[in-house]
């Protein structure tokens, strides 16, 4: 069943068609990967999906709903959770405080005065946070300042905030940019296995195929605004367009 | 304790203590003897100390924990104060409901305020705050000072002041109770004087009243930096584009952060109404704005005790430092031959007196240049250096950061 529909998106901005009529559809339970060179409307797709766009045409339905004109706040209650290209945190906060917000946000909604109760008194939040940090391997650090950890942690940190939602849909934004190949492969590690233990669906754009090819079930190749080929990634490899538009010049 | 945590107890107890014993601490030096001017144990600066402090605790929730630079706080003190007096006009001179109204007027000017500024951050709700004010003084000063409505002096009667006159209604003012704000007949004036030694001790109603009702919104302040309510402002604070892709609104947080503000603001103007009936609209003026920013940034942003610190710092600095004058600075230095003591003397006099602005802001310049977390911030920052120092490890990951451990 098919979790998120795109159907004839476009996105115009001054002179540029960032996007041209652009069709997607994501099944659930499923690692959908977009790829694409260097302007191909990657990212301006990844922003209509979560209510920083807004297209000029098209729909996108989200478990029967339309993710158009709502605000981000909405969308992520809706169960849509993102992982952006650098990571986004509470730099000031500590990481199980990091933790702790999406997970009152998830209990208590988009807003509540809560100024009685002890924030570290909540328990159920806490477990829950401290087990998805268990989980992603950050428990041991929970106390430290987000911001004094390093590139590779604070992506994680991120993932886990992402993780406490349980998002009915995770968005990465090139989750191993700016990584050592080590650090890439333990990012792959993690993903996967999130993939086995909780049956996520997520979308992935990426620019490094070593990820896309280790990770995803379904491939999307977007060059200029438009999607030009989509299929499984044994056979995305051996697509000629692609190679055309997309291997052919960036992986020379 | 109380819901606190053991540091947060013992901070409340701390400051419990500090501010009920004022009167005593404040006055170290006796009488008679020539230190008797650095003395700040007289009603009138006591209570200013605990009704700025009041107003900076309240400031703090706004600025201290979402970040946004409010230039316009002034606004509620006044209208608290306007709310307070015409309580005393219309019903008499009990401080109660005057000091409930002024509370519920800011909150209403907060709200109308708060919900248009809001919809810019940064500098661009900083400038809309301050015009605010400054419309707020406009109207005070001038246009609803003139006569209207059949009232003589309009609402806020001008550059005079409001005050209470004897042809006021007042009409649940009865012959038994004082002629001068009260509560249930204790009159806010009344001192009682304590003689020990050479020493001379003040203990004020009006002090008490305030320090009281400080210490149960410090204290309510605690509650909401450790609340969930807090992580989220807070977060505001450190990335509110995050917080927003996190599910979180953030509009309601930082307008109820606003209000709860100005409400607290509004209680520190109604109170200092209480303590002396006359309301003038030079308390809404941009320079009233300005130094509650000064007093929470001086004492710490984002940390519990540090705006009471900074609030009690310029009172301190605006009371006491103004009346060094050039005779007392000769007094000082006339050990020194005349043609060495005159040139010291008539430099210091530029810092002191009149010129105690001039080392306001130096002293502020030093805190912000030096202490980025302010005087509480420096404190903790040292006792970590010195705690490591002694305890090795135990200090490790823990930066002196005001925002998350501002507890000590």
């Amino acid at each position: 069943m098919a979790i998120l529909q795109v159907r004839n998106v476009s996105k115009r901005f001054g002179g540029l068609q960032a996007l041209n009529d652009v069709n997607l559809s994501i099944e659930e339970g499923k690692v959908h990967a977009i790829i694409g060179p260097n302007g191909a409307g990657k990212s301006t797709l990844l922003n209509c999906f979560v209510g920083r766009l807004i297209p000029d045409t098209g729909t996108v339905m989200f478990d029967g709903k339309s993710l158009l004109g709502i605000k981000p706040h909405e969308i992520n209650q809706a169960g849509v959770s993102r992982v952006f290209q650098t990571p986004e945190i509470f730099g000031d906060l500590s990481i199980l405080e990091n933790v702790m917000i999406p997970s009152f946000a998830s209990r208590d909604g988009s807003f509540k005065v809560n100024w009685w109760n002890r924030a570290d008194r909540e328990k159920d939040v806490q477990d829950h946070a401290e087990a998805v940090l268990q989980e992603i391997g950050l428990y041991e650090k929970r106390h430290e300042i987000a911001d004094a950890m390093s590139r590779g942690d604070k992506r994680r940190l991120e993932m886990a905030m992402c993780l406490s939602q349980d998002p009915k849909l995770m968005l990465l934004d090139e989750p191993t940019a700016g990584m050592s190949r080590a650090d890439t492969n333990a990012t792959i590690d993690l993903l996967k296995r999130l993939g086995e233990t909780r049956g996520l669906t997520k979308i992935v754009i990426e620019h490094d195929m070593h990820v896309v090819f280790s990770l995803a079930h379904y491939v999307s190749v977007l060059a200029q605004g438009t999607v030009i080929a989509e299929n499984t990634p044994d056979l995305i490899k051996g697509d000629q367009r692609v190679k055309e538009a997309y291997l052919g010049t960036e992986a020379e | 304790m109380l819901g606190l945590n053991r540091n947060d107890t013992l901070l409340l107890i701390f400051v419990a203590i500090i501010t009920l014993a004022a009167p005593i601490l404040m006055n170290p030096f006796p009488t008679e003897s020539s230190l008797a001017q650095f003395n700040a144990g007289y009603p009138d600066l006591m209570q200013r100390f605990v009704i700025f402090g009041i107003f900076a605790i309240g400031y703090n929730i706004l600025f201290g924990l979402t970040g946004y630079l409010s230039f316009g706080h002034a606004a509620f003190l006044g209208a608290g104060s306007y709310a307070c007096v015409w309580m005393f006009k219309l019903f008499g001179y009990n401080v109660l409901p005057g000091i409930v109204l002024s509370v519920i007027v800011a909150g209403i000017f907060s709200v109308a305020i708060g919900y248009i500024s809001l919809r810019r951050s940064g500098i661009y709700f900083s400038i809309l705050t301050l015009a605010f004010a400054q419309m707020s003084f406009a109207l005070a000063y001038s246009v609803l000072g003139q006569d209207m409505w059949g009232l003589k002096g309009g609402l806020t009667n001008g550059e005079t002041g409001l005050q209470v006159y004897s042809n006021d209604p007042q009409i649940f003012h009865s012959e038994a109770a004082p002629n001068l704000p009260h509560l249930f007949g204790v009159p806010m004036r009344e001192t009682w004087i304590w003689e020990y030694g050479a020493w001379q001790f003040q203990f004020n109603a009006g002090f008490y009243l305030c320090a009281i009702i400080m210490l149960v919104v410090f204290y309510l302040s605690m509650r909401i930096f450790r609340s969930p309510f807090g992580l989220m402002l807070r977060a505001v604070k450190t990335n509110q584009n995050r917080l927003n892709y996190t599910g979180v609104n953030t509009k309601p947080y930082t307008l109820a952060a606003f209000v709860i503000s100005g409400m607290y603001a509004g209680l520190a103007g109604g109170l200092l109404s209480a303590m002396d009936p006359l309301a003038g609209a030079e308390r809404m003026q941009w320079t009233a704005s300005g130094e509650v920013v000064l007093m929470t940034i001086l004492g710490g942003a984002g940390t519990l005790i540090g705006p009471v610190l900074g609030a009690g710092m310029i009172k301190y600095f605006e009371n006491i430092f103004s009346k060094i004058n050039k005779g007392i600075l000769e007094g000082w230095f006339s050990f020194l031959p005349e043609s060495v003591a005159d040139p010291i003397v008539s430099v210091l006099y530029l810092f002191t007196g009149s010129g105690w602005h001039l080392t306001l802001g130096l002293v502020f310049m030093l805190v912000v240049i030096f202490l980025p977390g302010g005087l509480v911030g420096g404190l903790i920052g040292a006792g970590r250096r010195l705690f490591r120092r002694g305890g090795g490890k135990a200090a490790k990951n823990t930066q002196p950061t005001p925002t998350s451990q501002a507890a000590e």
